[in-house]
């Protein structure tokens, strides 16, 4: 098999297995996408490791990490206006974030043409939240497609295109989790030349100023184009009907990922409902809706998350006059969670008993399989920092979390971090909690790539309402838990920057130094107003691997000497690293698969049992 | 061939990542229609990781129902049974390497340690067949997880998939002296 990057630029149609993230990036480059914007987040990240594959002499395309999901939304916008078709792609929070910008787009006339890959996560795998974004599509005027598999990926991005194209506006290309990473033999097309950057911009092609009436006209103008992107997914065929021999009369109405797992809680069944897949889910195809459902005595409506069909579906059969009995929704949990093919065989048990066969069953064990909560990687120096920090603080101290690796801080043994909310959110929530409270002192939490995405508002609102808190930046020289992308603070010291912001009270150290950090804290603390205190150690999970890399490498590792030890346990149970094992006698061992030797640990250890191993420095 | 499910199991760091794509392309290099998903949110922070695959006929999402696996394979010995226990459908196989990250409330003192012997209680109970792989003398246990893919390669687990199919995966995925390594590991389990 060819590099990632070799395969995505092939110019002959192939076949190959790749994950939806990564088929994305080929319907790109086919597509001549010329722009490509992002901020990392789970489940879309590969995306960006995929269009990294392709050497940047190479690359048909610009890409940039932007320094949130916004200005990456504005930056794909601009890029459009010259006439590129270009494209920005996050996760679903990321459009919180962008949603100031995102809603004005349909407004406008995108002569190049904009596709927004969004990557839903129902079941908040890797997110603070499992919002439905198809809420917003109608909101804000998008065209969306929904596919189900990486296969329908590479395809509903190409449709993307070509509509984004022909109506010079934006379409939405919305992944779920499991679509993302999911892993699919996929078969390509060509790829036949590079398109040419443009710079095209005109204001004739506008109004691009939505002021006054202007913004009226301009509604107008984004309604008639929906009309007609309606009739560009009725002749694409974006909507499919499976017809069953067997179907009882009763019909499934469904979507993406979910699509699939109809199928799979079907094999079982004893007969088998005719099922409409929607793959353009905003607008609805009311033509084709309204012809499966006259065709059916009964429909279930089934869409993971909120009931968005649900409500249009049943809109439409009212203003038809249909007296079909029509099933979405019936229960809280309904709407919680991923549709799963459980979940889906599930809700048919509930629905139609008639229709299913038993699920298997678990065994039922006689022992407890303990949970297993993510962590800070060995060496990490947030460990090494939430361990200084606590012995800074009073048992009344408040903390505040932010979004990254720290927010790991929360579990025990360090129950750092009481309140999270979303990117950025720490400061403005500890000035909040500040107010009026002589008793409390508040600390909040903020990562470095944090700090530029949405940290600096409320940053620069502390400094200027003169709030009374604590801010950590916890800088580790990356966005380390969506995978190591770079962040602005390569270019812009954090600590330079905030000295220019007027901040007195700026103290750093490396985290490793914990006696330093506690002292620093401690002072910190006592300062009325903002007090900053940047708590520096690079991430050591990009740094392992570099170091691992590198001709002659041996891994060391750190002892515990069992004849100083007197197992009070404060390096596996406070200090927390989950190099530390704790053996049957209540010993401490070292699990050498995961030590990295770092010795961030041997302060934990009052006794100073903690040592290098023979040769090791 | 009917479809075939295939639940990994192991912890975030452990090399599950290459397995899967080993096991994935192997089975396509055997010319069988097969599908798969990671869970990988917060892989990389030791949390549990999982990697489905679905292969054969009459295959749809690919993720796999509870309790429907014909193979759990667990790079470490709590995971082998977390699987074991959602995942592995009553008469499936579980083969899992002995090797244990222990997790946080065991290394808190709040559970004890999953021991082999459980294991083997375990799978008596769910009438599964066990293969414990041992891997304590390999030097780097980054490449334990070539173990387990010689180990499914030799009692050639997964129906129609032979070592020759791993062995051509590998050779997709890996170049030089990562190649060298891991398929003379995965050729010392297989053979």
């Amino acid at each position: 098999m060819k590099k990632l990057g070799e395969l995505l630029m092939g110019s002959d149609p192939f076949e190959e297995i790749l994950m939806g993230n990564e088929a994305v990036v080929r319907a790109m480059i086919e597509t001549g996408t010329k722009v490509v914007a992002s901020y990392p987040g789970s489940p879309t990240p590969e995306i960006a490791t995929a269009i990294l594959s392709i050497p940047e002499d190479r690359r048909p395309f610009y890409f940039e990490f932007s320094v949130n999901e916004k200005v990456a939304t504005e930056v794909a916008f601009g890029a459009a206006l010259n006439g590129n078709l270009s494209c920005v792609f996050f996760k679903s929070v990321g459009l919180n974030v962008a949603l100031d910008t995102f809603v004005q787009l349909s407004l406008m006339n995108i002569i190049g043409g904009m596709v927004v890959v969004l990557g839903d996560d129902p079941g908040a795998n890797s997110s603070q939240n499992e919002q439905d974004n198809r809420n917003v599509y109608k909101m804000a005027r998008v065209t969306v497609f929904e596919p189900a598999s990486p296969r329908e990926a590479y395809e509903y991005y190409k449709y993307a295109a070509a509509l984004a194209k022909k109506e010079k506006t934006v379409v939405v290309l919305r992944m779920t989790t499991h679509v993302c990473h999911a892993r699919q033999k996929v078969t390509f097309d060509t790829y036949e030349e590079r398109m040419p950057y443009k710079t095209d911009f005109n204001r004739e092609n506008g109004p691009y100023i939505p002021l006054t009436t202007m913004a009226l006209d301009m509604k107008r103008q984004s309604i008639q184009k929906m009309h007609r992107a309606g009739h560009f997914i009725k002749d694409v065929g974006l909507n499919t009907a499976l017809i069953s021999n067997n179907s009882r009369g009763k019909g499934i109405i469904t979507s993406g990922l979910t699509y699939l797992s109809v199928l799979d809680g079907l094999e079982q069944a004893l007969y088998t409902p005719d099922i409409l897949k929607l793959g353009a889910i905003n607008p609805i195809e009311k033509d084709i809706l309204l012809s499966f459902l006259t065709a059916h005595d009964q429909i279930l409506i089934l869409e993971e998350l909120d009931d968005i069909l649900e409500i249009q579906i049943k809109a439409l059969a009212y203003d038809a006059g249909l007296s079909i009995k029509l099933m979405g929704k019936t229960q809280d949990e309904d709407y919680v969670g991923e549709y799963t093919p459980d979940k889906v065989a599930g809700i048919f048990a509930r629905i139609w008993p008639d229709m299913m066969t038993q699920a298997p069953k678990a065994a039922v064990l006689p022992m407890e399989v303990p949970t297993r909560p993510a962590q800070m990687c060995p060496g990490c120096g947030h460990r090494s920092a939430f361990f200084a920090i606590k012995k800074a603080l009073g048992e009344e101290d408040v903390t505040v979390a932010d979004i990254g690796c720290h927010t790991l801080g929360y579990l025990p043994p360090y129950d750092m971090g009481e309140i999270l909310m979303c990117m950025g959110a720490s400061p403005g929530m500890a000035s909040g909690l500040s107010l009026y409270n002589d008793k409390k002192r508040v600390v909040a939490f903020l990562g470095d790539s944090t700090f530029f995405h949405a940290g600096l508002p409320g940053l620069i609102n502390t400094l200027f309402n003169h709030h009374n808190i604590t801010l950590i930046i916890m800088e580790n020289g990356t966005t380390a838990m969506t995978g190591h992308q770079d962040h602005a603070g390569s270019e812009i010291p954090i600590e330079g920057f905030l000295k220019g912001l007027g901040i007195e009270s700026i103290r750093s150290c490396d985290t490793y130094s914990q006696s330093k950090l506690t002292d620093l804290v401690k002072t910190s603390l006592n300062i009325n107003g903002i007090s900053v205190v940047i708590a520096r150690h690079p991430c050591m999970l990009k740094f392992t691997r570099h170091q691992r890399k590198k001709s002659g490498f041996v891994q060391q590792h750190i002892t515990i000497d069992s004849g100083t030890c007197s197992k009070i346990h404060d390096c596996v149970e406070r200090f927390g690293c989950p190099t530390f094992i704790r053996n049957p006698d209540e010993s401490v061992g070292i699990n050498l698969d995961l030590c990295i030797g770092d010795g961030s640990c041997t302060p934990s250890c009052p006794e100073q049992a903690i040592g290098f191993e023979k040769g090791a420095k | 061939m009917k479809s075939y499910n295939i639940h990994i199991t192991g912890v975030g760091g452990q090399g599950i990542g290459l397995l899967s794509q080993a096991v994935l392309r192997g089975i396509d290099h055997a010319g069988i229609n097969v599908i798969a998903v990671d869970t990988h949110g917060l892989a990389q922070r030791g949390g549990v990781v999982v990697s489905m695959i679905r292969c054969g006929e009459k295959i749809h999402s690919p993720m796999i129902m509870k309790h429907s696996a014909d193979l759990v394979l667990g790079l470490e010995i709590h995971e082998a049974l977390r699987g074991l226990e959602v995942a592995l459908k009553t008469g499936g196989t579980l083969v899992y390497l002995d090797v244990s990250w222990q997790p946080l409330p065991v290394r808190l003192g709040l559970n004890t340690e999953i021991t082999a012997r459980e294991i083997q209680t375990a799978c008596e109970i769910a009438d599964a067949t066990e293969i414990k792989v041992n891997t304590r003398f390999l030097e780097d246990s980054r490449m334990q997880n070539m173990a387990l893919l010689g180990s499914l390669a030799k009692q050639r687990l997964i129906p129609g998939v032979t070592k020759e199919h791993y062995d051509m995966a590998l050779e997709d995925l890996l170049t030089g002296e990562m190649l060298k390594k891991n398929r003379a590991i995965f050729e010392g389990y297989a053979s």
